[in-house]
């Protein structure tokens, strides 16, 4: 029996940031202070707050511990675990009140989430199977498969209206009912596992966090259609998440929750990892499905789908992490419960990675049709040094941005591409007055360029001609002609690329040339860089009047640009200069601006 | 696996783990005084027996069982406080395993103050 428990957070975020060495330590100041049968420590998934990391909670207090450090660990043994007084500098700041410490469900952070995929997520140890079953793990699978016909389950899901997490929004049960609908000797259920958009890492964390919410769905989806096999495609570079995928599955076969006759019914059904070895493209299903079957990751033209034709050419039902992490609660709380929560047209809560310009970097799970605002300024703590919002981008390299003026819209996945964005998978890049929109769609186009597979020309060949046309704006060699291609050449590509992945590539281009046309003029028509990104259309000069001869700048210019007589005002050569902004950092004086 | 039964089994046996990271505010607290004093008391069998008594009876879901440090009364350790929602605050002092058992039992269960371990009886 443990009097008090050490949750210590083992999502990768708060691993890279040390996580592993704390438990070390903790075990070995418990074991000092003879604590080590009376205090438990827990190595969970992700809390969310992965900018504040590594985190510790320990319970009963639920007192949550930011940044902690390995040598804080003996004083938190010893003065919170022995004599009950929580380290109060350590304490995230936001619980701190006048009036005590406050739950971690009352700060700005977690009072507006709703958290249903992650509710597992930071609160057990995802390697164990007890208790993930102690939270009802388990449960909804033991029920469909006594008390509920494969059809019966089918029609909890569509009433609850569930779309796919992985961005494109199809309605979930519509597509376990066509999975159904299709006999074979053989089908599978397949788990997209692959998330490559950069930024998000909302499946990972799930993964890692809760690994058996996944197995236990995909049994579900499997009574359901009418599978016995299962694959979840995972990339090889979320070790953690692999290693905790395989102990699930090992610990599921043990109890007989994957295996025959699951649950005494007769229902067979087993998983098997399959490792993704870092392409984009296999997250598109047909491309992930040549993958899964060890085939060269390429798409194939559709139809026919995969709930007609899929792995080795079997009806296959592929959903995203995120989608399978909803099922055990919609059956534990029935339809209506899910369909409570959400807009109109999509139900439920969305899992977003927060990144960029913003003070909470993290994972943040919400009801749909919560605005932007309440996402950015109030779960997200806003934008370092108080900066200006200019835009948000969703979707990754296959979605858009959303600027200021929708900054009340509501997300879900109508609005979201009535506006020319789309929610994609989850990712969220906040970006402020410092981001360049050029350079953003260059970084993005550079991305899907590189990852394009090449088997079709208009996203192979198109993709580049595109990101050459960007790469001359910001270079200030384009002309306003360029512009016009560019729109033509993205329309283009959106329609006949062959799968979503070129389809789907232009959109950054588009997005930030329907909201932000004024900036790529700007380095078009007067060369000039209005975030002062882009270097090449970057000047640095000194003012005359405002330097003192220090000579700091000309001795740090790692280029030899500067040049001047002690106590007299400097000179940059613009053709020597590399722009790296050495000398602006130095002078102090104010003298260097950027032009 | 073969039944719910079996599964709920395994969820029962973890609940006294699991009950612990639930954050409710309106359960009962006991407080035990775990500074130096407390502690050179004897005030860590207390909070053990404590917590072993609430999880044994499946309480903690309800009952949340937390050190302090020195209420400053230390000829009087171990001392530990009840707090229960909407009543006083009830300190017991000069507490031991076996009498920590007794104040779960008839004061967090059967909501009647242990009378004669609280400072009012004992300070004279």
């Amino acid at each position: 029996m443990f009097r008090s428990q050490v949750l210590i957070c083992g999502g990768t975020g708060c691993t890279s940031s040390g996580s592993d060495q704390l438990i070390h330590s903790f075990e070995s100041e418990l074991a000092k202070n003879d604590l080590q049968d009376e205090v438990k420590i827990v190595r969970t998934g992700c809390f969310g707050l992965c900018a504040l990391g590594p985190i510790v909670i320990i319970y009963p207090e639920g007192s949550f511990y930011s940044r902690v450090e390995v040598t804080d660990v003996p004083e938190i043994v010893s003065e919170h675990l022995l004599k009950g007084r929580p380290v109060e500098r350590l304490l995230y700041d936001e619980t701190v009140t006048d009036n005590g410490v406050i739950s971690l469900n009352d700060t700005n952070f977690y009072k507006k989430q709703h958290r249903v995929a992650l509710r597992n997520c930071g609160v057990i140890n995802p390697e164990n199977i007890d208790e993930y079953i102690a939270m009802d793990g388990y449960k909804a699978l033991g029920i469909c498969l006594t008390e509920k016909t494969p059809q019966e389950v089918i029609d909890i899901i569509k009433a609850s209206g569930l779309r796919g997490r992985g961005g494109a929004g199809f309605p979930t049960g519509v597509k376990w009912q066509l999975t159904a609908q299709n006999h074979a000797d053989q089908k599978y259920v397949a788990c997209n596992a692959d998330e490559g958009d950069p930024g998000a890492f909302m499946d990972r964390s799930v993964l890692e966090g809760d690994p058996h919410t996944i197995l236990e769905a995909m049994a579900i989806a499997a009574y359901a259609t009418g599978a016995n096999h299962g694959f979840i495609y995972v990339r090889a570079e979320y070790p953690i998440a692999v290693k905790r995928l395989q102990i699930a599955i090992d610990q599921a076969r043990e109890y007989g929750l994957l295996g025959k006759d699951i649950f005494g019914t007769g229902f067979d059904f087993d998983i098997e990892l399959r490792l993704g070895a870092g392409a984009f493209v296999c997250g598109e299903e047909t491309a992930l499905m040549r993958s899964v079957e060890g085939q060269r990751g390429e798409p194939r033209p559709r139809p026919p789908f995969p709930a007609q034709k899929g792995i080795f050419e079997k009806p296959t039902l592929l959903n995203n992490v995120e989608t399978y992490a909803n099922i055990t609660q919609i059956i534990l709380n029935g339809p209506e419960w899910f369909a409570s929560m959400g807009t109109e047209k999509s139900k439920g809560t969305k899992v977003f990675a927060l990144g960029g310009k913003i003070n909470n970097t993290g994972l943040v799970e919400v009801p749909m049709g919560t605005t932007l605002r309440e996402i950015i300024e109030e779960i997200g703590g806003g934008i370092p040094g108080g900066k200006k919002f200019k835009a948000a981008q969703t979707g990754g390299p296959s979605g858009g941005c959303i600027p200021a003026e929708h900054f009340d819209i509501p997300i879900d996945y109508d609005n979201l591409i009535s506006i020319g964005s789309m929610m994609g998978s989850g990712g969220m890049i906040v970006m402020d007055e410092d981001t360049c929109m050029v350079d953003i769609a260059k970084f993005f186009l550079e991305f899907t360029v590189e990852e394009s597979c090449g088997k079709c020309t208009p996203c192979r060949v198109g993709t580049k001609r595109l990101l050459e046309m960007l790469t001359k704006i910001t270079k200030g060699q384009a002309t306003l002609e360029d512009l016009d291609k560019i729109e033509e050449l993205c329309h283009y590509i959106k329609e006949n690329a062959l799968c979503g992945l070129g389809q789907t590539a232009p959109n950054p281009v588009l997005a930030t040339l329907h909201y932000f046309r004024d900036e790529y003029v700007a380095h078009i028509v007067d060369k000039k860089c209005p975030a002062g990104v882009c270097k090449a259309l970057l000047t640095y000069s000194i003012d005359p009047d405002k330097c003192k001869g220090c000579t700091l700048c000309a001795r740090v210019c790692p280029a030899g640009a500067i040049t001047g007589t002690v106590k007299l005002p400097h000179e940059i050569d613009p053709h020597k200069c590399l722009k790296c902004g050495a000398c602006i950092e130095k002078c102090k004086f104010g003298a260097i601006s950027i032009q | 696996m073969k039944s719910l039964a079996e599964l709920q089994a395994i969820k029962d046996k973890m609940k006294g783990s699991i009950g612990l990271r639930e954050e409710d505010k309106n359960c009962k607290r006991i407080v035990v005084g775990m500074a130096t004093c407390g502690i050179a008391a004897g005030a860590r069998p207390v909070l053990n027996a404590f917590a072993k008594e609430v999880a044994d009876r499946d309480l903690t879901h309800q009952v949340m069982v937390s050190q302090t440090g020195c209420i400053g009364i230390c000829q009087y350790e171990p001392v530990v406080e009840v707090f229960v929602p909407g009543e006083p605050k009830v300190t017991y002092v000069k507490m031991t395993a076996e009498k920590a058992a007794r104040v779960v039992e008839e004061h967090i269960i059967g909501g009647n103050i242990v009378h004669e371990y609280t400072i009012g009886a004992n300070a004279k």
